[in-house]
């Protein structure tokens, strides 16, 4: 576990402080370069103007008050939201340099690659075991040791300890932070690159959270994450880079969701360039 | 074990196995179209054979219905239409004051203990095989309680008093549950607001929760009464297989199914007029029972939008 | 809270002069009528339950004594002319197998109509309209069914009045009841669980295979069951088709001339002999009680089974 040091209060007119971490091995390359993008439910855009990147084992934080397409954005890294009828995009995802839209591009292919944990937790009504075992089940992957692989995953998701002796028992029977943690061993078990997590905290209490606040920087050594989080300050004590948005209100009455800045998260906290993201992060509107 | 790095491949696999088993379960929901291409099919085939034997204008304006042999005798079905409008008509005057009553009275004043014993009794009533509600009517109903109270010498062993009561009976459950549903459905506010200005439970059933669930009612009296005029069992076997043009509840009469039930439980040779009358009157109930249904599903979707 | 004029009109009252009701009581006239209203309810939601009661006590004071003295008679003998001899042998072994091949048929094509439209058949108008035909189809009325049975498969497949064309139209009729219900508890299954499924890389039909299935699967179940209760006690499809009552076996095969439980009833029901008459209440406690079994079961299956989310 590496130290995280002391979680900083908010002061009522500071700015969170961003605790610094070291920078992680082979850092830097690009894994998602969002240019231009626009997401559209039917005629209406929802999100504009997206201009941001991913990096390897980083942790990149989206952050902003409710509404402005944080999530959308998230669910269109793993083309999770092609499942919801009339929407589109516009612009590019690339995913190291692929198209992630292209016409070949299989969906079910990119899903394994990038994973998802989400905000309220959801294990589904099987075994501990056969939770964590289903992903690598299903793309039949030839495991000549699924019980290795069970365990390993657990063990990553720091939940091994304190399920070794129910795996048999049901993924419901756990309580929530730890329902939470074997939904993320589950996406571990099929090695993914990238692991998004929309809120994955916001359903947990204050000691779960911490958990998997210290989780995700322990797992980040292997693999990328990008978090959409309420929770300024625990952008600001997990994340690299943080990616803030807004939304405005167009002629129709409508919000459309923007992104506002992206930047190292120590500037963001320290010197945004944007009044609107200074705003933010004092906590004058949001 | 670390992580094996999966290769950039993000093209589409083919999936061939997948394609066919989704292709198997569309066809089964095929089947349910097949259904009723089947039935609309048979129906019109036999039918207008029929109508080359017997015209159209007689069958629907024809007051006698007596069959002879297989291609002589009537075929008017004028009586038998009265037979099942006075089944529909009496089934609705036990039916729906019952069913409404229940209705009103699970949803405004019962407390949650007595609904829990009541609502699963109706649905027992509502799964009692109709030809066991046949039997009742025959066996109860006209001699235990309408001879004895209407004069035995007034009401005939088969009537058609009997079998509306008896239909009744089976409606009952049916308007009850979704009169329940509609009146439930009224939002709680409203009866609020009536308790607020000092009205009663009873000015407030009446007055302000009924009329708002009306529509819901209303689709609910359709459908019972669309579904008394498919019941065959019950009226063949307690109404009687006499067509006749009356208002005398107390004769016996012959409904649509009922001359269905009877022409088939008979010698009728297949092509014969009397074999292709079934798919006339087969089609003359489906049409009817369609047409009650489509407008209660309609009533339906509009009170369902009221709150919305 | 003072209630304000209007609902002095509901009792009568004493206006005073600023418009208050004050000390007001009711119309004894109302207060009457609240309570007749009251008890009205209560007796009409009391005479259904009665009518229930006294058509269980008219079954059983006829046909207890017939079934206690010899049951075992009564369920192995055949039918004869002689109603103190007749057995419901033959429509009890019909029913039975009826009941068997209706399910055989209708739960795989029933469960993967429901499947097909609750996880894979794109949101257009063409789905909207098989979902509406189904709607329609579970109004029809079962006689009609009889003679979409009789004109296609007696007739048309010439299968003649046997067990399989009596079990097709049975089929067929309670296949809009199980699509019904499976869509249901299919469902019932949250969204969350697929999402999560989809979020590793799963397809639709994984999911819908490994997990939403035998989530569904005892709602399914127990919805099959109360669609095949249902299923057993019609007689008017079997009756068009041309079921008979003089069976003198059990059947043997599919193509079988067949009896059935209800049919039998229908028979003996109409038969002048009062024997005949008791014997059909008999007969009708055999029945009511395999459908009691059934419900049990079912219910049984719902409470035991059901996931709780």
């Amino acid at each position: 576990m590496s130290d995280v040091g002391t979680v900083s209060d908010e002061h009522v007119a500071g700015r969170p402080e961003v605790q610094p971490h070291g920078p992680a091995p082979d850092a830097g390359e690009v894994v998602f370069d969002l240019k231009n993008l626009h997401f559209f439910y039917g005629p209406f855009r929802a999100v504009r103007d997206v201009n941001m990147t991913v990096r390897k084992h980083e942790i990149t934080a989206l952050i902003g008050p409710s509404g402005c397409g944080k999530s959308t954005i998230l669910r269109c890294l793993n083309r999770m939201n092609d499942l919801i009828p009339a929407t589109r995009v516009e612009g590019q995802i690339l995913y190291h340099g692929v198209d992630l839209y292209g016409p070949d591009v299989d969906p079910i292919e990119v899903r394994r690659r990038i994973g998802m944990v989400f905000q309220k937790p959801n294990p589904f009504p099987k075994s501990i075991y056969d939770n964590v075992a289903y992903g690598p089940k299903v793309h039949g992957i030839k495991v000549k040791n699924m019980d290795e692989l069970v365990e390993h995953s657990l063990r990553k998701a720091a939940l091994w300890d304190e399920v070794k002796d129910k795996l048999k028992q049901s993924g419901l029977s756990l309580s929530g932070g730890q329902q939470q943690r074997l939904c993320i061993a589950r996406a571990i078990a099929v090695s993914p690159e990238v692991i998004l997590m929309d809120e994955p905290c916001s359903a947990l209490d204050p000691i779960s959270t911490i958990r998997i606040e210290e989780l995700m920087i322990e797992l980040k050594q292997d693999y990328t994450i990008v978090i959409v989080t309420h929770n300024m300050q625990q952008a600001a004590r997990v994340s690299d880079r943080t990616a803030f948005f807004t939304a405005e209100a167009t002629d129709s009455g409508d919000r459309t969701g923007l992104l506002v800045e992206f930047d190292m998260t120590t500037r963001i906290f320290s010197a945004p360039s944007d009044q609107r993201t200074d705003d933010y992060i004092t906590g004058r509107f949001g | 074990m670390s992580a094996s790095p999966l290769s950039l491949d993000l093209s589409r696999k083919p999936r061939a196995g997948e394609r066919v088993v989704i292709g198997l379960l569309a066809l089964c929901a095929v089947v349910s179209i097949a259904t009723t291409v089947g039935i609309i099919a048979v129906l019109i085939f036999e039918a207008i054979e029929f109508f080359r034997e017997v015209s159209f204008f007689k069958f629907f304006t024809g007051t006698k219905w007596q069959p002879l042999g297989d291609d002589a005798g009537d075929y008017g079905v004028l009586p038998l239409l009265g037979g099942t409008a006075m089944i529909g008509f009496g089934a609705l005057c036990v039916g729906l004051p019952l069913g409404l009553a229940t209705a009103i009275y699970l949803a405004e004043y019962a407390s949650p203990r007595v609904r829990a014993i009541l609502k699963p009794t109706l649905e027992l009533l509502a799964g009692v095989p109709t030809v066991v509600i046949g039997f009742f009517a025959l066996n109860f109903i006209t001699p235990s309680l309408l001879r004895p109270v209407f004069g035995e010498d007034r009401v005939f062993i088969f009537n058609a008093a009997s079998g509306a009561v008896a239909v009744g009976l089976m409606i009952l459950p049916l308007i009850a549950s979704i009169s329940e549903d509609a009146l439930r459905a009224v939002p709680q506010s409203l009866r609020e607001a009536s308790y607020g200005l000092g009205a009663t439970k009873r000015v407030t059933a009446l007055r302000v929760v009924v009329p708002a669930a009306l529509s819901g009612i209303a689709a609910s009296v359709i459908l019972g009464l669309s579904r008394a005029v498919g019941e065959t069992m019950a009226v063949t076997i307690a109404a009687g297989n006499t067509p006749r043009l009356t208002v005398n509840f107390f004769d016996s009469i012959q409904t649509l199914t009922a001359a269905i039930a009877q022409t088939v439980s008979g010698e009728a040779s297949a092509g014969s007029a009397r074999y292709l009358a079934l798919f006339a009157l087969g089609a003359t109930l489906f049409v009817l029972t369609l047409g009650m249904n489509m407008i209660s599903n309609i009533i339906i979707r509009r009170f369902r939008q009221e709150y919305q | 809270m003072t209630a304000p004029a209007t609902a002095a009109s509901a009792g009568g009252s004493a206006r005073t002069a600023r418009g208050v009701t004050r000390g007001a009581t009711r119309s004894r006239a109302s207060v009457v009528f609240d309570i007749v209203f009251s008890v009205a309810l209560f007796v009409g939601t009391i005479i259904g339950i009665v009518a229930l009661a006294l058509l269980l006590w008219t079954i059983y004071d006829r046909g207890w004594d017939r079934l206690a003295d010899d049951p075992i008679a009564f369920l192995q003998n055949f039918v004869s002319r002689r109603a103190n001899r007749a057995g419901i042998k033959a429509a009890l072994w019909g029913s039975i197998w009826l009941m068997g091949l209706v399910a055989l048929f209708c739960v795989p094509i029933g469960v993967g109509a429901a499947l097909y439209l609750e996880e894979f058949a794109p949101k257009n108008r063409l789905t909207t309209f098989v979902e509406a035909n189904i709607a329609n189809l579970a109004g029809v009325p079962s006689v009609v069914y009889g003679l979409l049975g009789l004109g296609v498969f007696v007739r048309f497949m010439r299968l003649g009045p046997t067990l399989l064309a009596g079990a097709l139209t049975l089929a067929l009729m309670s296949l809009p009841v199980i699509i019904i219900a499976g869509r249901e508890a299919i469902r019932a299954v949250p969204q969350s669980i697929r999402l999560g499924a989809y979020g590793l890389g799963a397809t639709k039909w994984q999911a819908a295979r490994s997990l939403v299935l035998p989530a569904a699967l005892p709602g399914i179940l127990t919805g099959t069951i109360l669609a095949l209760s249902r299923a057993i006690g019609e007689t008017a499809p079997l009756l068009v088709v041309g079921a008979s009552v003089a069976i003198f076996q059990t059947p043997q095969g599919l193509g079988d001339r067949f009896s059935a439980l209800p049919i039998l009833i229908f028979d003996w029901t109409q038969r002048p002999q009062q024997a005949f008459a008791v014997a059909a209440a008999a007969a009708i406690i055999v029945l009511l009680a395999v459908l009691l079994a059934m419900n049990a079961v079912a219910i049984f299956l719902r409470n035991r089974y059901s996931t709780r989310w």
